[in-house]
């Protein structure tokens, strides 16, 4: 009889602490194993990325051409990317896709391979995102830029009038009230709040955090949701909300054919510029292959792909990217210039400011 | 004889030994050691320390995360219980016996579709243009409709669903081991129904309620899932808060404590109901 209660409670006690074990161990576990996804196999490639990477149409065109599985696994913010990194054997992973505000560090970490110059042409990418004082060190190049789009608001036209979305304090409305689903990514949704207060992100510190707080604590109370990507798109598209903030093209421009009133805005306060791009690790085996990808990403042909994944849109770096009209009407190409010159590039904090910025993000959204 | 069938008790009871020290032991240690590392800079500190613990215990964020776990998983249980004892009553005694697996395997079926599927799904019936609200708009009863996604209700709603399949089993095989004759001699000796269903059936019972609130509790406490897709973001569970500090900030040594609270937690609930987590009838 106690033995089978021992039994009983036993087996009950080590089912919970096994499923509380995963919540942790979840995370670095699964990194670890993608990373045992085979290295030593001469035709796969291992590549770290955001999810716009892993659209089939994005790699089937260079795994046929090249006869090689690209195997990517994908990260959200570049600090799960280095823990990622910090928990796998080098050269698990060959190509790596990161914010550019972070390419300095993580060069400086030693973490990216040098890459040739002479293996990119330039003059195809847009002049504004080239950034060489941030994709190259000691005027060696580490990464090369793919990507941008803004975390700015995106929101349903039929139902919102745009002309009042370009005023940034409207989403501060009443009117707007219980209709917002506020994008869960800390560091450009602060960032943007910052602007209603006239702050550009570059100059944030400490001191400003209570005002941007207050101001945060009040953009909550309007809000119904907060959520990633996908959970703030399906609550645009269901009708749940009507606008979200720290949206952009990313959020809607992959839904715009089911319906074209979802839309997005750039604030005459200024939105917050996000911009990717791509380089090869330094303890890749596969240098030569992996940079091969990363030239192929570049391509007109790969920025296409790129800029209308399927998980989501975004501006290709590359101005000659083999895009329809229509897909450049959604992505308001002729606009750029626009855009960029009222936009700030997304600014990665230093450590301890980051870590005051999660704080406060934390206090808010725990309730 | 006696070295020979000790030799063959470690080869039989091996595998299973193996692949615990495997898959549950070594991994714990490493959840062990990984929340004493500190995240520093942007990288992990493998200097052990107790700073996390010492933040678990100071950080009045953390504790209001914790204090929404408890409340919460607190909820689910109470009305999981409420709503799956009279259906486990009303199963194990007043539908014919031929019929009872059936009843139980139906209400088993829900839980053969995807767990997050589900979730998804109780956020459609929720939302403002799901069916709840556009049936209750439509008949005239509300004028616009109210959220309900979103919410903390929903969040205990879709937790109560999910797990009150657990209770009722459990509460079922307790109640199906009472013998019918305690309840009919206490007839027969004067005893109201309600006082044989106080005085014999729900204190016989007590075994089956306890398991199934704590197999409930545990499968709650630990979920993310659901706070996540049903609660909107809107009031961070623990295990929420566990997540922001691996995807935001790659913060495994906090994450680790925070996992080995929950652990303790889980502990602790299981040292006070540890008496009762038998789905044998005591004698």
């Amino acid at each position: 009889m106690r033995k089978t209660q021992l039994t009983v409670s036993m087996a009950a006690l080590s089912t919970s602490a096994f499923l509380l074990a995963s919540c942790a161990g979840g995370s670095g576990g699964s990194a670890t194993s993608s990373g045992g996804a085979s290295s030593d196999a001469p035709q796969e490639l291992n590549a770290l990325v955001w999810c716009d990477h892993t659209d089939p149409e994005l790699l089937a065109p260079f795994e046929e051409a090249n006869n090689v599985t690209v195997n990517v696994r994908d990260y959200e913010g570049t600090g799960v990317a280095l823990g990622i990194l910090e928990q796998s054997q080098p050269g698990d992973w060959d190509v790596f896709v990161v914010d550019s505000v972070d390419v300095p560090r993580v060069a400086e970490a030693g973490i990216l391979a040098p890459l040739s110059k002479d293996d990119f042409d330039f003059d195809q990418f847009f002049s504004e995102v080239q950034l060489p004082e941030i994709h190259e060190l000691d005027g060696t190049l580490y990464a090369v830029p793919e990507k941008f789009g803004y975390n700015t608001v995106a929101f349903n036209g039929a139902n919102v009038d745009a002309e009042k979305m370009r005023d940034l304090s409207f989403l501060w409305d009443p009117e707007l009230a219980g209709k917002i689903a506020i994008y869960d990514y800390y560091i450009p949704v602060m960032e943007f709040v910052g602007l209603e207060l006239g702050i550009e992100p570059q100059n944030i510190t400490v001191d400003d955090l209570p005002a941007i707080e207050a101001r945060l604590v009040e953009l909550k109370a309007q809000s119904a949701q907060v959520g990633d990507v996908v959970s703030t798109q399906t609550a645009l598209a269901t009708g749940e909300v009507e606008v979200i903030v720290g949206g952009g093209e990313f959020s809607t421009s992959v839904l715009n054919a089911e319906n074209p009133d979802l839309d997005w805005i750039l604030p005459n306060q200024g939105g917050i510029r996000w911009q990717q791009a791509i380089g090869v690790l330094a303890d890749s085996e596969k240098q030569e292959l992996a940079t091969k990808f990363v030239q192929y990403i570049v391509s007109p042909e790969g920025q296409a792909a790129l800029a209308t994944s399927s998980c989501y849109w975004g501006m290709p770096a590359n101005k000659n990217a083999t895009l329809t009209d229509e897909q450049k009407d959604i992505l308001r190409w002729d606009e750029q210039s626009d855009f960029i010159a009222n936009s700030y590039p997304y600014y990665i904090p230093d450590a301890d400011l980051d870590a005051a910025m999660l704080d406060v993000w934390t206090r808010v959204v725990v309730g | 004889m006696e070295h020979q069938r000790r030799w063959q008790g470690w080869v039989l009871v091996g595998p299973a030994l193996l692949v615990t020290l495997a898959l549950f032991a070594a991994p714990m240690v490493m959840v062990v050691l990984t929340s004493l590392y500190r995240r520093s800079g942007g990288l992990t500190d493998r200097t052990l320390s107790f700073d996390n613990y010492i933040r678990l215990a100071t950080d009045s964020t953390i504790h209001q995360a914790l204090w929404n776990s408890i409340e919460v998983v607190a909820l689910t249980v109470i009305f999981s219980t409420l709503i799956a004892y009279p259906f486990a009553y009303i199963v194990a005694y007043k539908v014919p016996q031929k019929w009872q697996a059936l009843v139980l395997l139906l209400t088993v079926v829900p839980f053969w579709t995807s767990y997050v599927v589900r979730s998804y799904s109780w956020l459609l019936v929720l939302a403002k243009n799901g069916v709840i609200n556009q049936t209750l708009v439509s008949w005239g009863i509300i004028a616009e409709p109210f959220t309900m996604a979103n919410t903390r209700f929903a969040t205990v709603l879709a937790f109560v669903h999910f797990f009150v399949m657990v209770s009722t089993l459990t509460i079922y095989a307790s109640l199906r081991q009472i013998p019918r004759n305690l309840g009919l001699a206490a007839r027969d000796l004067g005893a109201s129904p309600l006082s044989v269903f106080l005085r014999i059936t729900l204190p016989l019972s007590i075994p089956g309620v306890v398991v199934g609130a704590f197999l409930t509790f545990v499968l709650a406490i630990g979920d993310y899932i659901t706070p996540q897709i049903v609660g909107g973001g809107n009031e961070l569970v623990l295990p929420q808060l566990l997540m922001l500090q691996v995807s935001r900030m790659g913060d495994f040594p906090l994450a680790a404590a925070m996992a080995l609270v929950l652990l303790i937690i889980v502990a602790a609930v299981y040292a006070v109901s540890a008496k009762n987590l038998t789905l044998e009838r005591k004698r």
